[in-house]
């Protein structure tokens, strides 16, 4: 579904990925984790084309660079760290936006774009919602609508970056379980960012652990959320307990 | 069949902003020195419309009142009205900045410049040029400063050469009128905005730049409303956020321009009316776009009517009537809608 090929990523003077290798198959999810400033928005705002790259990125076998913006819409969709709340717009409205690729320049929406809208409004229990002005939302609700923003663009890959961030430990489970239902549901590939990296390997297929833009070690969560390399790469000091659909890791104390 | 509404322009909202333009048209052509009665003006504007040949009892003087004098001073309020409104809300949608108006990227004062001027060398007769041409390179020069200057290109970088661009402008045009004193009360009196009318000469002026500006605008109504989720997440829905905010702010600053060319500089139409607009109708720009122009032409004219019958034979300044009524009813729509939403 994706393939990433040495890219590189400059910000100013500085360059952020020097060279990242990524695949990820159909209906994957994945989720890369690494110390702060390692360059995991970054890579996943590369793959979105908010941020220009050196190298290949190549989504449902076209290269980014031959697709039109458009249609890269159509086939990528990006939930953002801290999305915009835009003031006064209703909850309706705000995940009609997600219809826009489908929508002509000057057009409106169709009656098949408000089905689809509708839809996921349903699957994603948002349908008191509508009439709401986002603002006056809750986060978790509001994570919901971002999420189905991101849904109604009908894209087969789902960038999700810090999807749980601003959540609390039980809206991150709801809003983590919600994305995995709809991955199978929808038949959805999944590259998210995380922090927390007992809930990153609950939820992911394969971790991809990036530190100061290069990838060191990519597989599955046992093999990636070791003592030894988070002692490499974050500096810090964890205990890793098996957990049921994971590693569970703890950090202690240096003594 | 789906329920679910989007937010598009509701056809009550519409027909009340037809039916404002209307009551301005009507009120501005019957009040005025003579006062006509209003049957009978509304039919006379009805006979304008080919094929239409209505009985209206006024005699050939009254007639001519009506088309050589007042219809063109309303039809000029109007067309201002709408323009400054529109790029107003186009502004304010494009900057993402409720305190946004069409003056903000140096429109004003490169027209003020211009006009001064005009004013200052004697050449009254190209003032509505200068102006028009003074607000045109002032806000191509704020534009190009602002791509130069920002490597993102983003709206911060704009307003910040817009500042720049007009306090340059502003500096020539203090020295000019400091080595011209005696323009300064005809420079003041521009200023402040005019609808003086010499026939239809002003409107033929701003009618086809009235016409682009309108149609573009429209046209791009829903990326407007794309576009308020901020450069980024707009082009992660597939849009050219900065190819759609240059045509937006091209077709506004043109309008601007062309109105300011043949008004002046006044001033609360193009922030206030978008609000009031916003308030009452909703936030979507599909429906405050085109609400700005139909309410922004009836508040403008009625202006106008007011600023040329309260102190008559006299005329206020109609900067003057815009803030004087403006501001409490903005206020007074502030504290009866449930919040302020921007």
């Amino acid at each position: 579904m994706l393939a990433v090929e040495g890219v590189r990523v400059t910000l100013g003077d500085a360059e952020i990925l020097h060279g990242v290798d990524l695949a990820v198959a159909s209906g994957e999810w994945v989720t890369v984790i690494g110390p702060n400033g390692a360059g995991k928005s970054t890579l996943l705002r590369a793959v979105g084309g908010a941020v220009t790259h050196h190298g290949k990125i190549i989504i449902d076998g076209t290269p980014t660079s031959a697709l039109p913006r458009r249609r890269r819409a159509q086939l990528v969709a990006t939930v953002a760290q801290q999305p915009v709340v835009p003031p006064g717009m209703r909850v309706l409205d705000y995940v009609l936006l997600g219809r826009t690729p489908y929508i002509a320049p000057l057009g409106r929406e169709s009656a098949q774009d408000l089905s689809i809208v509708e839809q996921v409004l349903d699957s994603l229990e948002l349908r008191r919602f509508i009439g709401r002005e986002l603002e006056t939302l809750s986060g978790g609700e509001r994570q919901r609508v971002f999420l189905a923003r991101a849904l109604a663009q009908g894209a087969p890959l789902l960038l999700l970056d810090e999807p749980t961030s601003a959540l609390d430990i039980g809206h991150q489970q709801e809003v983590l379980e919600l994305v995995d239902r709809l991955r199978h549901e929808r038949a959805l590939t999944v590259l998210a960012t995380m922090h927390d990296l007992s809930v990153a390997g609950e939820y992911a297929d394969r971790l991809v652990l990036l530190a100061e833009g290069r990838i060191a070690a990519d597989g599955p969560p046992a093999q990636v959320l070791t003592e030894e390399l988070l002692a490499l790469h974050y500096r810090a000091r964890v205990r890793v307990i098996a957990g049921e659909f994971g590693p569970i890791v703890v950090p202690v104390r240096l003594s | 069949m789906t329920t679910l509404r989007p937010a598009r322009l509701s056809l009550g909202w519409l027909a009340a902003g037809v039916g404002a333009v209307l009551v301005a048209l009507v009120a501005g052509v019957a009040l005025g020195p003579v006062t006509l009665p209003p049957g009978s003006v509304a039919a006379e504007l009805l006979n304008l419309i080919p094929g239409v040949d209505l009985p209206s009892g006024l005699n050939e003087r009254e007639t001519a009142i009506i088309t050589e004098l007042r219809l063109p001073r309303v039809v000029l309020g109007l067309l201002v009205g709408a323009m400054l409104s529109l790029a107003g809300g186009c502004y304010q949608g494009v900057f993402r900045n409720p305190l946004a108006d069409p003056y903000l990227l140096g429109v004003a004062a490169g027209a003020g410049l211009g006009a001064t001027m005009a004013i200052a060398f004697r050449a009254g007769a190209v003032l509505p040029l200068a102006a028009f041409a003074g607000a045109g390179i002032a806000v191509v020069v704020t534009y190009l400063l602002g791509v130069a200057g920002g490597r993102d290109r983003s709206s911060a970088t704009l307003i910040l050469a817009g500042v720049a661009v007009s306090s340059f402008l502003a500096a020539i045009q203090t020295y000019l009128l400091q080595r011209n004193v005696d323009t300064i009360r005809e420079v003041y009196s521009w200023l402040l905005g005019r609808l003086a009318t010499n026939g239809w000469h002003e409107v033929t002026l701003l009618l086809p730049y009235a016409l682009v500006t309108t149609i573009v605008v429209l046209a791009l109504r829903r990326e407007l409303d794309v576009l308020s989720v901020g450069d980024t997440e707009a082009a992660s829905l597939g849009l050219h956020p900065q190819r759609s905010r240059m045509i937006l702010l091209a077709a506004a600053s043109l309008g601007t321009a062309a109105a300011v060319a043949v008004s002046g500089l006044i001033g609360f139409v193009g922030i206030i009316v978008p609000h009031v607009v916003r308030l009452l109708a909703g936030g979507s720009y599909r429906s405050i776009l085109p609400l700005s122009l139909l309410f922004g032409a009836a508040f403008l004219a009625l202006a106008d009517l007011a600023a040329r019958t309260l102190i008559a034979p006299g005329e206020l300044p109609i900067g003057v009537v815009t803030a004087f009524f403006g501001a409490p009813f903005f206020i007074l729509v502030l504290r009866s809608t449930r919040r302020v939403s921007v």
